[in-house]
């Protein structure tokens, strides 16, 4: 087959909200830039992001970036970097204020500022009190944030490929990047995307389980294409299980509910949340929250016919508060659960929610391997940010509203680190190789001729209820040996999905076969890294890692105080340490304690 | 809601294969759990994989989804199945080029969006902190930044579908005054100008059509209205 190949400076892959804060630093510094999208960009599921984006202004509270990074530390269980955690913290102020000036509509307080609110795990002090860090646009900041950053690459003359499905990652034998292939929905056309950096903005996979808060489209495009050439997995076995998704449908229903005044109530009516996090209560950090409700749920305190799940009540606050702070998280109500918020509590339950682990990053972007015995040496000409990448700032359970400073910071970070890069010579255009798009050409003939295969559908959902009965909120030894055999079944079946649409333009049948391709990867490496990991830290927590004297929440730093690498290649895991010191000396390494909230 | 059969009536259009577009009746057993109309869309998916149709956050949010429902535009994941008269009749967006089953060429439709310039322009050195705006100030914006470029507003406007390249349509107008209504912008009279021609503003006859379908309970028509007299205030 012909391929039509296409050179740039440098290509990017998604067009959320990291990918396009990338792309503004390319476009504004003159780069020949591609950005690839399977989506517009405005549909990308940053714009599903609701609550606010993390920054220390002290516009209400005071506040400064030592307590965000403590708490973010903590959040993580002390999983997260320090270098990439005080970076990022540090940039927050930087990065918000940038978006104000791009035009995006925070709401805003009595003297003009930018409306902060209170948010999980985020506090004053070092845990004392909940602090109003969260920068929000109503309950729609994901929607103004990625707006704005739109139109802002509007004005920079950005080059989009809109509705471009990018399909591998394309190496040379020294391993540098080289670029990806990529086919064109309409024309069903593959193309070589040839340049000399490759930035992976491709988002989270949370459609590897059942029950997820994510869009159809967070099918871990970028993680798949870095597994299958060869780039390891960090971290995967981190799940965050966002505490309120519509019940039933997993509608997200943002933590500003609980910031703006929201109690999670059970079937007494009693906030159960004073047992478990006596001081932050119902904005404890998500995964205390989600574990205590899933709690409450066991112990027969549930909610509902069914006693499956929990209520969200916000009937106290007055009706303009709400319609003035959370008009989006109403309506959502109103669709989704049948309630109106204003007058009844919402059904609730922990969903999936955000991906902590992915492609091993540096805090400039830089996607880092073991080599020769150092554990982060940067791919030549590879860039990873936003939720696909893992600098590692969540560690083992990100706090709230970081996510969105995660994809600011990082996309900023590794755009600048291109531009710096391809402006001081070290980044050249290499020479493909022969067998550029073999492996997306074997796929996509694979697919057009295979017979008496398996159902996309039936493997997608097989693997969806592997994962949620497996690797839920609370883990079990017994369930996560029986759930490695298992997904290698489905992983298995995978190998043979059949499609009946045969058409060459906008088939959605072979998208969703292609996607299930880069799930699958990801489903293995969070069941296989989770088997592995024999104790309790952050979301991850395991029947046989309780909470002891030795080791407190059953956390473990003798010897897991370590990050997981999950290579394709054998299933292998490696490890590498944890980075517990901060990149400047402005600040000591947050010590290792205990987590209560 | 139980198990239950819904039937329906859906635009079908391969150019890799049909010559013609056709309607297809086909349908499909409900799960208790299917509840929007794309559920019952990805269902009826799963027993056939040609039927073509774009969708993500399935919350309404990103716009994905909109198309022709029983003769009204509107967002498939904020549609309740159960609401719809049977047979439930999908078409694509109308007024725009088909490309296969329900999914529309939008070029068009960004065009005209990106036609109104929508970003900020603000030519002050940007300051250290964030420029300030009061609350009443940056409620203006309410009712206009929300907008998800779904384009079921504009594909259900006449005087789009007959001046698609002249006529901004009501996404793109409301767009333009959500610029013009912050305070922080400071091109008000470039955007106005480039408003003013017979056709690019002036082709709304305030049909309302926009109003009535909007998913997000949006109006673009008084957007409409206020640039309408922002550009009298101008003139006089």
């Amino acid at each position: 087959m012909n391929v039509a190949k296409r050179t740039f400076d440098a290509v990017i892959v998604g067009a959320g909200g990291a990918g396009l804060r990338a792309a503004l630093q390319l476009s504004e510094a003159g780069l020949k830039t591609a950005v690839l999208t399977k989506v517009f960009p405005t549909r990308s599921h940053t714009v599903a992001a609701q609550g606010g984006v993390a920054a220390s202004l002290g516009n209400t509270t005071e506040d400064n970036w030592h307590w965000h990074m403590y708490d973010t530390v903590k959040g993580s269980d002390w999983l997260g970097d320090q270098d990439a955690i005080e970076f990022m913290v540090k940039k927050a102020n930087e990065v918000v204020i940038e978006l104000e000036h791009y035009g995006m509509p925070f709401d805003r307080t009595d003297n003009g500022k930018i409306y902060q609110r209170p948010f999980g795990g985020h506090s004053m002090n070092y845990g004392q009190a909940p602090v109003m860090r969260s920068c929000a646009a109503a309950d729609r900041t994901g929607h103004a944030m990625l707006h704005a950053l739109y139109q802002r690459n509007v004005r920079a003359n950005t080059q989009f490929f809109v509705e471009w499905n990018a399909l591998d990652l394309i190496r040379n034998s020294e391993g540098d990047v080289l670029g990806v292939t990529a086919i064109e929905m309409e024309t069903g056309e593959v193309s070589i995307f040839h340049a000399k950096a490759t930035i992976f903005a491709t988002g989270g996979a949370g459609r590897i389980f059942y029950s997820s808060t994510n869009a159809f489209i967070n099918t871990g495009d970028g993680l798949g294409m870095a597994a299958r050439a060869g780039i390891p997995l960090e971290d995967m076995e981190f799940w965050q299980f966002h505490p309120t998704g519509v019940a039933g449908a997993g509608v997200l229903i943002t933590e500003g509910v609980r910031g703006e005044g929201g109690i999670l109530r059970n079937d007494s009516g009693e906030r159960f949340m004073e047992r478990y996090a006596p001081n932050l209560k119902d904005l404890a950090s998500r995964d205390v929250v989600s574990r205590s409700m899933v709690t409450e749920i066991n112990e027969g305190r549930g909610c509902g016919p069914d006693k499956d799940h929990v209520l969200l009540d916000i009937t106290h606050l007055s009706p303009e508060t709400i319609m003035k702070r959370l008009p989006g998280i109403r309506e959502i109500s109103i669709q989704f659960a049948g309630v109106d918020p204003i007058k009844a509590p919402i059904p609730v339950v922990p969903t999936c929610h955000y991906q902590m682990g992915g492609i091993p990053t540096n805090y400039k972007g830089q996607v880092v391997v073991p080599k020769d015995g150092n554990p982060n040496v940067p791919v030549q000409g590879f860039y990873a940010a936003g939720e696909c990448a893992c600098a590692s700032v969540h560690g083992a359970n990100r706090l709230g509203t970081n996510s969105l400073l995660d994809l600011l910071v990082f996309g900023k970070s590794a755009g600048e680190t291109v531009v710096e890069d391809f402006q001081s010579g070290n980044l050249t255009l290499k020479p493909l190789p022969d067998d550029a798009a073999d492996m997306s050409l074997a796929r996509i003939a694979r697919l057009e001729n295979q017979k008496n295969g398996t159902d996309v559908h039936e493997v997608r959902l097989a693997m969806q209820r592997t994962m949620q009965k497996h690797a839920g909120v609370f883990r079990f030894n017994e369930l996560l040996t029986e759930g490695v055999t298992r997904i290698l079944e489905v992983a298995e079946q995978s190998l043979h999905t059949e499609i009946g649409d045969k058409s060459k333009v906008w088939n959605t049948a072979r998208t969703e076969a292609l996607e299930l391709d880069n799930l699958i990867e990801v489903a293995k490496a969070t069941m296989i890294s989770a088997e592995a990991r024999k104790e309790s830290r952050g979301a991850h927590v395991r029947d046989d890692a309780p909470d002891t004297a030795e080791n407190p929440n059953g956390r473990d730093d003798k010897n897991w105080l370590k990050h997981t690498l999950w290579y394709r290649d054998g299933n292998r895991l490696d490890y590498k340490p944890v980075n517990l010191k901060p990149l400047s000396d402005d600040v000591e390494p947050i010590a290792l304690a205990k987590r209560t909230y | 809601m139980s198990k239950r059969t819904v039937h329906f009536k859906i635009y079908r259009y391969d150019p890799d294969k049909d010559e013609k577009p056709y309607m297809q009746d086909i349908s499909v057993e409900l799960e208790a759990s299917d509840k929007k109309l794309l559920d019952a869309m990805v269902r009826l998916k799963t027993k056939d994989d040609t039927l073509s149709f774009r969708r993500s956050c399935r919350e309404g949010v990103c716009g994905s989804d909109a198309m022709n429902i029983n003769g009204k535009n509107g967002l498939a994941c904020l549609t309740d199945v159960d609401s719809l008269q049977q047979p439930i009749t999908l078409r694509p967006l109308p007024g725009l080029p088909v490309i296969r089953d329900l999914i529309v060429d939008m070029t068009q439709f960004f065009k005209q969006y990106h036609s109104i310039k929508p970003y900020l322009v603000n030519n002050d050195p940007p300051p250290e902190r964030e420029r300030l705006q009061s609350p009443d100030d940056r409620e203006e914006l309410n009712g206009l930044y929300e907008c998800i470029l779904c384009a079921c507003c504009s594909t259900s406007c006449p005087s789009f579908w007959w001046n698609p390249d002249k006529f901004v349509g009501p996404a793109g107008l409301l767009a333009a005054y959500r610029f013009l209504a912050d305070t922080r912008d400071q091109d008000t009279n470039a955007r106005l100008d480039n408003l003013e021609d017979p056709y690019r503003l002036f082709r709304c006859h305030s049909i309302m059509n926009c109003v009535d379908v909007c998913p997000k309970g949006l109006n673009p028509t008084r957007a409409i209205g206020k640039i309408k007299d922002m550009m009298v205030r101008r003139a006089v």
